[in-house]
Formats: structure tokens, sequence, C-alpha cells
């Protein structure tokens, strides 16, 4: 499974990208691998206030639909709308074209209940 | 602890994991889900062939003839003109006329009879029939012996008749006899996908050498019961504990045309009675309006957000690039091209009902 270094991770299998107070979130090359075919989005608007780890995207594989949580709280400010017409870029892309949503950062202190790289291999070492 | 410890594997479970497959527990057995992928195993599928591992499903052979054994009164379908080696399609019904199990008949000759039942109600279904048959019936339980995997999809015949000359014979809901290996293993043009295909029984033991016979052939990739799952509910077909089970009737189930009305039957009692009173509910197929994909056991509203009925399979339809889904709703309600809702408490998605047949135009009788 792909882990990106300069990246953080929840226990939920998202990813958040911290860059000049936004944070650029998604899902794990573990997640999308583990939900298969992914066919359907449902991305928070533009506006909407995310709380950290509270429900912020919908998303739905061939057979199940899943919960993605924010890693971090504070105000949308960006979705990546190519997902409502192209969901399946998350498994092709998790990383990069994958990403769900910008969300500008309302309490730094957050990002220290965040995961580095590095304990979110030992995290996926340890659930096996 | 491993929760899978206690599940049942088909011979071929190391042949799955050398290839990579993603196991579920299904019907009490380890399956392969998938290898490649859902959408991609599909696709193989609909436009080229797959090959399937079903080992999971129940054989019986039944010896005596069809009236005097009672087998004829314990399933659902005619069996008096069934040619020998042809197949027929039919359900066991219980007094209340709600379904024990649907299966396939095969006649062997004259007076043998081979039933295929599903996986998970193989014990009950063997249960069932020894109670309901003459004591002149002969039933012996293969389903340990046998092995089973499916061919489907446009190349399929192309690919196995190299294999199995003749087999290019075979019309839909046929059967016969093939030498393989010097073993006489049946075929039958049969399967559950709405593409050409073929099903194969072969002896438990030694069905790996034939599952690698065939993936020789580049044209063929395995296929798992999650690209099975979406190309059967495509073509509105049952799957027991979903649309079937001991609480529903195949006239709910939208059954009737596998019901010989004009034969004696366990449950046609109850059967006749609903027909006269009227079923309370019925299946009705329904599409997103978007590709928000329904699931079993969410409810089903009418417009107006009352809730008329239940979801018992839903799935992305990769044919329709939108949500399908099968469910039953109250009689007089979810007419055709009706709109409704699909989901829960918290979360509704609209739909409108169609014909349950999503799928149309495949190879299944080229």
């Amino acid at each position: 499974m792909e882990i990106v270094e300069h990246l953080m991770y929840t226990k939920d299998h998202e990813w958040v990208l911290v860059e000049d107070g936004i944070a650029t979130i998604g899902i794990t090359d573990y997640a999308q691998s583990s939900l298969g075919d992914i066919t359907f989005i449902e991305l928070p608007s533009v506006g909407d206030e995310a709380e950290q780890f509270g429900e912020i995207v919908s998303v739905e594989s061939v057979k199940a639909a899943s919960d993605v949580f924010s890693p971090i709280s504070g105000r949308v400010v960006e979705i990546n709308t190519e997902l409502e017409t192209d969901p399946a870029l998350i498994n092709r892309s998790p990383y990069e074209k994958g990403w769900l949503a910008k969300i500008e950062i309302a309490d730094k202190e957050e990002l220290s209940n965040l995961m580095t790289a590095e304990e979110y291999e030992n995290f996926l070492d340890s659930v096996g | 602890m491993s929760l899978t410890e206690n599940l049942k594997k088909t011979s071929l479970y190391d042949n799955h994991i050398a290839l990579g497959a993603k196991m579920v527990p299904f019907g009490g057995w380890d399956m392969p889900v998938q290898y490649e992928g859902v959408i991609a195993e599909y696709t193989q599928t609909r436009k080229a062939v797959s090959l399937f591992d079903i080992s999971h499903m129940g054989e019986f052979i039944v010896e005596g003839d069809c009236v005097e054994s009672g087998l004829d009164r314990i399933v659902t379908m005619s069996l008096k003109d069934l040619p020998v080696k042809s197949a027929r399609y039919g359900m066991m019904l219980n007094d209340k006329g709600c379904i024990i199990d649907d299966l396939i008949i095969f006649r062997m000759e004259k007076n043998k009879w081979f039933l295929v039942v599903n996986g998970a109600t193989t014990e009950k279904d063997l249960k069932h029939l020894k109670f309901s048959l003459k004591p002149s019936a002969i039933i012996e339980d293969v389903s340990s012996t046998t092995g089973k995997i499916d061919v489907q999809g446009p190349l399929s015949r192309e690919v196995l008749k190299s294999i199995f000359p003749g087999i290019e014979k075979l019309e839909y809901y046929t059967f016969d006899f093939f030498n393989y290996l010097g073993k006489n293993i049946l075929i039958s043009r049969t399967g559950y996908t709405g593409e050409l295909g073929y099903e194969i029984y072969f002896p438990w033991d030694s069905i790996d050498v034939l599952w690698n016979n065939i993936l020789e052939d580049k044209r063929v990739r395995p296929a798992g019961l999650g690209a099975r799952d979406v190309l059967r509910l495509e073509m509105g077909y049952s799957l027991y504990g979903h649309e079937l089970s001991e609480n529903i009737t195949p006239l709910e189930a939208g059954l009737s045309k596998f019901v010989d009305f004009a034969k004696e039957f366990i449950g046609k009692e109850a059967l006749l009675r609903q027909k006269e009173q009227g079923v309370g509910r019925r299946i009705i197929g329904f599409v997103s309006d978007n590709r928000r994909s329904p699931r079993a056991e969410q409810a089903i509203y009418d417009q107006a957000g009352e809730e008329i009925g239940i979801v018992t399979s839903g799935s992305f339809s990769v044919h329709l690039q939108r949500g399908i889904g099968l469910g039953f709703a109250k009689q007089g309600t979810a007419k055709q091209d009706d709109k409704l809702l699909f989901g829960n408490e918290k979360v509704r998605a609209e739909a409108r009902v169609t014909s349950r047949f999503f799928y149309k135009g495949g190879s299944l009788k080229d």
C-alpha cells in the first residue's frame, strides 16, 4: 500500500495535506483498495462547516456505502467536482487527482490528533 | 481470532489465493468476492468470458419415477414432460406456499434426477426432501464430492469447444456428458449472468485441473461473487435470502411462470388462496436517478414519504451507470414509471420504478 511521506493520517484512513492554513483531504490507498471500485460520492457544499472526525463525505462502491470523516475542523472552501462524474478517480489516484475537499483550518492544534506517515504505516501493520 | 476459521473452503481455495482474490464469507463459505475488481470482472463477462467457482452450491441425485418418488409433488416445475438431458428452474415450497429454496432439476435419465440447490440451504433442503420423498425414492447428497465452475460470457462456447468437442450443440437449458481426463462430467448450458454460458459439474478433488486448463486460454479471466451479483441483479434474477425466503411466495416474487398449476405440489393450496385474495405485496425493480445505489434492507417510500416497502437487493449497475434495486412494495403502490425514494430515516434518494429486467440484449440465447 502506498503511503505518502509528507501527509498526515487518521485511523479511519483519511489523509490531509496542510498548505498555508488550508487542509486538502482525501482517503488513503488502503481505503480505496478496501472499498473496491468507487461508483458514487456525495461531497459537502462549499461553505459547510466540518468538524474533526465528523462525517463529511459519503462514498459508495459497487457493493457498499461508507462514510468519510473529516481529519480537521473548519470551513469547506473547495470541493473536487470532477469526482461527481468520475468517482473512480479516487481508485486511480487516491493521493492526488482523487482529493475530496479543501478546508480552511479552524484550529491548528487539532493536527496533533493525526498520525505521521510513519505512525500510519505502523498502524496499518497493527490492523493487519 | 479470525471469524473465517469456521468457514468451509472449496477445493479451489488455494487457486483463488494465488490469483490474488479477496475472500469473503458467503453462506458459510469462504468465497472469492473479486480478483482484479468488480467492474473489470463484470465487463469481462459481458464482453468476453469469465470463470467462476460456484462449488458451494449443493447437489443431490434422486432416483425414481418423478411422480411415484414424490419428487414431482415437492417442486413447482413440471417434471413429467421434461426431456432427458434438459433442465428446468423452479422452487420447493412449504405448506404456506413460501419458498424453501429455488433450484434447477436436470433429467439425467428417465428416472434419475440431478438437483442443484443453494449452498447456504443445502442441509435444510436435504432434510425437506428426505422427509417429503416416498420411501421408494433414493436420494444421495453429492455436494461434498461435486465441484462446480461456471464459464460465462459471449466467448464461452469458443473457449470450451476445444476442451469439450460437441459442446457447441447444447441448446439453452440442456446438458450433456463429456469425457475429460477419463471422467464423465455433466455440463449444462445454464448460468446466472444473462450471457451465453455453461455450468460444469466436476469431481471435487480434481476440479483444479480443469480450472487451470480453462484459464490457460488467455481470453478467460476469473471473476468473483461481486461481479456475479451485479450480473444477476441486472438480469432481475432472484437470490435466495433476498428476493426469496420462507416468508415469500412465488406470486409475490414474480416467479409464477416457474409454477405449474396444472399439477399437484406442496404449497399449491396456499398459492391458489393467495391468487384469489390477491397478493399484499409484489416485487418491483427501480432505477436510481443518479449513481447512488440502493442497499438491501433499506426502506422504500412513495413520493409523499410514506413507507411502502423494502429493498431486497441493490447495486451499482455498470450497464446503466446508475443504482438499481429490487424490492417488495405494497400492492397498489410503486407502479411502472412512478417516482419513489429509497434509504432510511436519515438519507433518502430518488428513483423510478422500471421493469426489473434491467439488462436486455445479452448473449444468453445466442
